[in-house]
């Protein structure tokens, strides 16, 4: 009985195939837009928190807003890194500043910091090797650059034991960091050096004392338990003042940003959905047509013998179909659309998940149904002897 | 068996209203060919969709095979037409987009007969309105007396107590008109039940018994 429903149901969606056609271009319209939208969503989530989870889920950053005349000292920062649950801590202070090779002069970004900040990062090395603890005991003049510092300044990668001037100091290039992975495909332009924290010190004429530091977890498990015990020790630190300080938390900025895209998601999504019940709209209307004119049918139908139910189910079927073909091409010219986005946009990418193809379908066999039962209820109910009387 | 015992049915049309059936009765037996004659007007549509279970009388009984079918709901009634009736149309009433032979197999189809035994059926239900040829082609490639043959074996197919067919020669010419007649001669000596609804008094004499109806009245 369903088979033949069916068949009968896409004899008469074939038999107006223009008709069909633009009845199903609001739902292909409206599971475009739903897919594509959330799939762009989906893609920047992806890369928000990929490019979180290459800083790490496990790292806090600690800052020291006001240090009531006691600084934090290196050895502070020592001290916190043998906690337990904390596997890694690193001072970490920043400058900008000019390189100078040769005839060749650029900005870059100095950090200063000491050899626990490589492991934090997972940074991996080109050549050379990073700081050690040593270099920062005697302050070396000691610098680790970026690739894309290596290739400004000295056209090629393999530059350990040259020199490079830092505002006028000389250091020696002990280490060529790779390139960090990005998940939006572009490498970073900037210029970077890693050099010793107490070799920035002395070069920007500044104490050595710690304004912020790094520190990791031994896992994400631990993330609270680092937290807590870091809160406290900076508490009584710092004379009972919880403004003193701010600790950041990777994983919270993760779920702050993967919340926002969340709420995206579920706004354009609604917008789109809106648009497939604008389609559902068009099916009804349609139905609605197609029930009249397909009254004399229907009259003979229940002449010889087919129910209301039967009646109720061809037409409601013809409903679905529309609704559920328009999805199908919906979906198709969207996994379409999502390629070409991908392959011809640098700045946006998109990623189609199973989820939304599910929701689409599922909401696109809704609005078949919902729209579709009134006109099939009102083809149901017609009275047969006056349906057969029916003439166009 | 068909029993009409005192149906009355009246409609309103505007301020008008029309005694379309006025305490009429009549008996059917099984396998008699009847005619029923009226001008239009006499009531002799309502009679037909009220002994066709399309329509139902405002009071008195009508039972088919003994069931009271004033008693039943929409869904009872549209399986009775479907099991107990096959119907003959004057201006023939198939399914334009089906083929010759699914418009055959569409009682079949509500019955829910497996798809061998409606082939079957079918088939034997052509092969008794000489059609077999023409099973593939859709009602508008086929003449007017193949349509109405078409439609006699769409009638035929479920076996039913009774063929009612309404005016079925009034859109023909009198050739074929004569052709389908001579049809439905021969389904009554194979032993169908045939009413058949007519203003005209020629073919309405060639049926065993005439009934006439007038003002919603039978004589």
């Amino acid at each position: 009985m369903i088979f033949q429903s069916v068949k009968m149901a896409m004899d008469s969606i074939m038999s107006n195939k223009m008709r069909s056609f633009l009845t199903m271009l609001g739902m292909i319209i409206g599971v475009m837009s739903l897919v594509v939208l959330v799939s762009i969503v989906n893609g920047a989530t992806k890369s928000v928190t990929d490019s979180i989870a290459n800083i790490g889920t496990n790292m806090l950053t600690v800052m020291i807003m006001d240090d009531k005349d006691n600084p934090l000292t290196l050895d502070e920062v020592d001290m916190v890194a043998d906690y337990s649950s904390v596997k890694y801590a690193a001072p970490l202070s920043n400058k900008s500043a000019t390189v100078k090779h040769e005839r060749t002069s650029e900005s870059i970004t100095l950090y200063g910091t000491t050899g626990a900040y490589y492991e934090i990062k997972g940074m991996t090395l080109l050549s050379g090797r990073f700081i050690k603890n040593a270099d920062v005991d005697s302050s070396t003049f000691a610098a680790v650059i970026n690739k894309t510092a290596a290739e400004e300044l000295f056209g090629r990668t393999q530059v350990v034991g040259e020199t490079i001037s830092l505002n006028g100091y000389h250091f020696t290039v002990i280490g060529v960091l790779d390139e960090e992975e990005s998940t939006t495909g572009n490498t970073s332009e900037r210029l970077e050096a890693y050099v010793p924290f107490t070799a920035l010190s002395k070069i920007s004429g500044s104490s050595r004392t710690v304004s912020s530091f790094l520190v990791a977890s031994a896992d994400e498990e631990s993330m609270d338990a680092v937290e807590n015990e870091i809160t406290k020790y900076l508490y009584q630190r710092f004379g009972y003042d919880s403004d003193a300080f701010s600790i950041t938390n990777s994983s919270t900025i993760m779920e702050t940003m993967s919340s926002v895209n969340d709420t995206m998601k579920w706004m354009l999504g609604g917008i789109a959905a809106i648009s497939l019940l604008v389609g559902g709209i068009g099916i009804m209307n349609i139905m609605l047509v197609s029930v009249t004119e397909r009254t004399r049918e229907i009259g003979i139908r229940k002449a010889i013998g087919a129910r209301k139910k039967t009646i109720l189910l061809q037409f409601l079927i013809e409903a679905l179909l529309v609704s559920i073909i328009g999805c199908l091409i919906g979906i198709a010219l969207s996994a379409l659309t999502v390629l070409g986005v991908n392959r011809f946009m640098d700045s946006i990418s998109a990623s189609m998940s199973l989820d939304v193809v599910l929701v689409a379908i599922a909401f696109s066999a809704f609005v078949g149904v919902a729209f579709g039962i009134y006109p099939a209820y009102k083809a149901a109910n017609k009275p047969p002897i006056e349906a057969l009387r029916y003439t166009s | 068996m068909i029993e009409l015992d005192n149906l009355c049915k009246t409609y309103e049309i505007g301020e008008e209203t029309v005694r379309a059936l006025d305490h009429a009765s009549l008996c059917i037996e099984d396998g008699e060919f009847v005619s029923i004659i009226g001008p239009s007007g006499s009531g002799k549509s309502t009679l037909m969709n009220v002994i066709g279970c399309l329509d139902v009388a405002d009071t008195g009984n009508y039972y088919l095979d003994g069931m009271p079918v004033e008693k039943f709901s929409d869904d009872e009634l549209a399986r009775i037409r479907n099991e107990k009736i096959g119907f003959v149309f004057q201006n023939f009433n198939l399914l334009n987009r089906l083929s010759a032979q699914e418009n055959i197999e569409l009682p079949l189809v509500y019955q829910q007969v497996p798809r061998q035994e409606r082939k079957r059926r079918v088939d034997e239900a052509l092969d008794s309105v000489a059609l077999k040829k023409r099973r593939n082609h859709k009602p508008m490639e086929l003449s007017g007396g193949q349509q109405q043959r078409v439609a006699i074996a769409r009638a035929l197919v479920t076996k039913p107590s009774l063929i009612l067919a309404d005016e079925p020669t009034g859109n023909l010419d009198s050739k074929t008109g004569d052709e389908i007649m001579l049809l439905f001669h021969e389904l009554h000596d194979q032993g169908n039940t045939i009413v058949l609804i007519t203003h005209d008094e020629k073919i309405a004499k060639q049926a065993d018994r005439m009934i006439r109806i007038l003002d919603g009245k039978v004589w």
